[in-house]
């Protein structure tokens, strides 16, 4: 019988994650994941009218932002943050445009330390339903990564994974398919 | 083929009106091009007894695939005593195999039944039994026949007795989703439910006695692997760790849980005793790479589980003595949810291929993979205990129902639902539920 040689990998998939966008630019291989501002250095953007949060203890915002009905941040353009992330199939890596997206919610969530926020990960149907919840799990834990990596404490993050159990859209074909491949930001 | 469709039309009749549950008449598509006529005459009810044991014996016999029932409106006779049996009757129809019967109710009330199976070319009675139980047992009885009738026949013991589990979820997607967790006879009749959730229900899998199901629940908001007594209905949360607590199998004595956590931070699979302080034993350790979906093999060595630590999902075995690892599937990039025949030599799991979904065997002695289902999504395989036949979820016109094929892929019915996605089916092992300490 064949023996397998165990190849080891980075052991946090999110530096994996990071690692592959910022080595890649976008995604090389990616199918579902349509980025039309594609090969874009992700140094994470500095936000000119967003708060400057940085590792010394912060001064009075220069503003208090404007938030949304839950109380948390809007974005730069004065819309909603978005809560939705999209992976793609059988992927839990972060699109550049989420990290931007996610770099506020970091932000909010360290300027704001008794709020809390719940990462749930989802995937498609396709696959075994348990596979899935690692998966999902997976996506989950990119962006909890992500967010603790940009300064927010761990204790104000919960994930939960509900793999292939709470789709969006129940159909059955690729646009179905693609809008359950998600993680849900939860305030 | 099915020699008739009318025919078999007739055998399923009578169940349409014995289902009064979510799951409707069975749709038998294939069986084999060779199959045994057998014909079994209708029990000659006494008033009150009840009917309907010939019906339910016949459809079980058909749905193995084997047999070919000869429905009563084509017989010349339909004797009920040994010694009204004309040999010539049923020899004429090509019939091979008679069962005759009769059933009345004891002095206590009890359902009473006498049987005889004959070989008709040989002239021959094969068996001779009775059996008695309440009354409301009378689709046990008619289980029990169709079990000792396939064995004493196909020299492999029936598995028509035995029960299903699986769950039902309605109104999925919305905001009034509801999972419910079903148990039913294993063709779908006297379904009820066991547990019912606004929260997901899967995974729930047998523990060798046929005495509790284990399954992973989200009721709390959060992830939780829970043990329930099916006789009492009583219900333990026996994980529910930070992250994944899911894939629970019981091992084959019953005595350990095999699941999956990530309280370490990935996905691994870990070992529970049952007994006593519920010890934790963890028996993968793979940084980055997810391990679920442990079974385990019969003997209770040895795992079987999925992982992607070579990039894809593929099945691997783990010894538990030595932990020595080694990989079962080569073919495709996407194998899962693997379980193990009861001989263990040969494998069932899920397999991709040419971006489908379908059921894969795998003999791992001679790496031989053959596809035996040609649905779409086809997942959650759950064997029967006589390794004749599995149960998986797929779907049908866009809706999850259950359906059924053999372990050669050359039988197939489906198991209509009349609401709801129904999936994550698991087989139960052989249940003695005329025994009154079953439990059934």
């Amino acid at each position: 019988m064949t023996r397998t040689p165990l190849r080891r990998r980075s052991s946090n998939p999110v530096l994996r994650a990071i690692a592959t966008v910022l080595a890649g630019g976008v995604l090389a291989g990616c199918a579902g994941c349509a980025s039309p501002e594609a090969p874009e250095p992700v140094a994470i953007p500095d936000e000119a009218d967003a708060p400057e949060v940085v590792s010394t203890p912060a001064p009075e915002p220069a503003q208090t932002p404007r938030t949304d009905a839950d109380g948390v941040w809007l974005d730069e353009n004065g819309q909603p943050l978005a809560r939705t992330l999209y992976f793609g199939f059988d992927e839990a890596v972060l699109k550049p445009s989420d990290l931007r997206v996610l770099e506020r919610h970091g932000a909010f969530l360290r300027e704001n330390s008794d709020r809390s926020l719940r990462i749930e990960g989802h995937c498609d149907e396709r696959g075994t339903r348990e596979y899935n919840l690692a998966l999902g799990e997976r996506r989950a834990n990119a962006v909890q990564d992500f967010l603790v990596s940009a300064g927010v404490s761990a204790s104000q993050l919960e994930t939960v994974s509900y793999g292939e159990e709470r789709p969006q859209d129940v159909g059955h074909d690729e646009s179905a398919w693609a809008k359950n491949r998600r993680a849900e930001l939860v305030y | 083929m099915i020699r008739n469709p009318l025919r078999l039309f007739a055998a399923i009749a009578p169940l349409m009106t014995l289902s009064a549950a979510a799951l409707e008449k069975i749709i038998i598509d294939r069986g084999y091009d060779e199959q045994t006529r057998i014909a079994v005459a209708p029990f000659d009810a006494a008033a009150g007894a009840g009917g309907g044991i010939a019906d339910i014996v016949s459809f079980d016999l058909a749905r193995s695939g084997q047999f070919d029932a000869l429905p009563p409106e084509q017989m010349l006779s339909m004797p009920s005593h040994p010694e009204d049996v004309v040999f010539r009757d049923w020899r004429v129809q090509g019939v091979e195999y008679i069962v005759i019967g009769r059933q009345w109710r004891t002095a206590q009330g009890e359902l009473a039944v006498a049987w005889h199976l004959f070989d008709v070319f040989n002239e021959r009675e094969l068996m001779a039994e009775s059996l008695q139980a309440p009354p409301e047992k009378l689709r046990d009885v008619a289980h029990r026949i169709a079990d000792d009738v396939y064995e004493r026949i196909t020299g492999v013991p029936g598995a028509f007795s035995t029960r299903i589990v699986y769950v039902l979820a309605t109104d999925a997607g919305t905001a009034r989703a509801r999972y419910l967790l079903k148990i039913a006879d294993s063709d779908g009749a006297r379904a009820r439910t066991l547990f019912n959730s606004v929260q997901p229900i899967l995974s729930a899998s047998w523990s060798p006695d046929a005495q509790r199901v284990a399954y992973v629940s989200f009721e709390s908001g959060r992830q939780a692997v829970v043990i329930q007594n099916l006789a009492t209905g009583g219900r333990e949360t026996v994980a529910e760790y930070k992250g994944l607590n899911g894939a629970p199998v019981f091992s084959p004595d019953g005595r350990q849980l095999a699941l999956v956590l990530s309280r370490d931070g990935n996905p691994e699979i870990y070992v529970m005793a049952l007994d006593g302080n519920r010890a934790l034993r963890r028996v993968t350790r793979y940084p980055g790479a997810i391990d679920t979906e442990p079974s385990w093999t019969p003997d209770g060595a040895g795992l079987i589980f999925t992982s992607d630590r070579g990039g894809r999902p593929q099945i691997y075995r783990m010894e538990l003595g030595n932990s020595m690892i080694e990989r079962l599937t080569f073919q495709g990039d996407y194998n899962a949810r693997a379980r193990l025949l009861p001989d263990g030599r040969h494998l069932i799991y899920v397999h991709r291929r040419a971006g489908t979904y379908h059921i894969a065997w795998q003999d791992l002695e001679r790496d031989d993979v053959r596809v035996l289902t040609e649905t779409s999504l086809d997942e959650s395989p759950s064997i029967a205990p006589n390794g004749m036949m599995l149960i998986y979820a797929t779907q049908d016109a866009g809706r999850g129902i259950l359906a059924v094929v053999s372990i050669d892929g050359r039988v197939k019915y489906r198991l209509p639902s009349d609401e709801g996605d129904v999936r994550e089916p698991a087989w139960s092992p052989y249940i003695d539920a005329l025994s009154p300490s079953s439990g059934y």
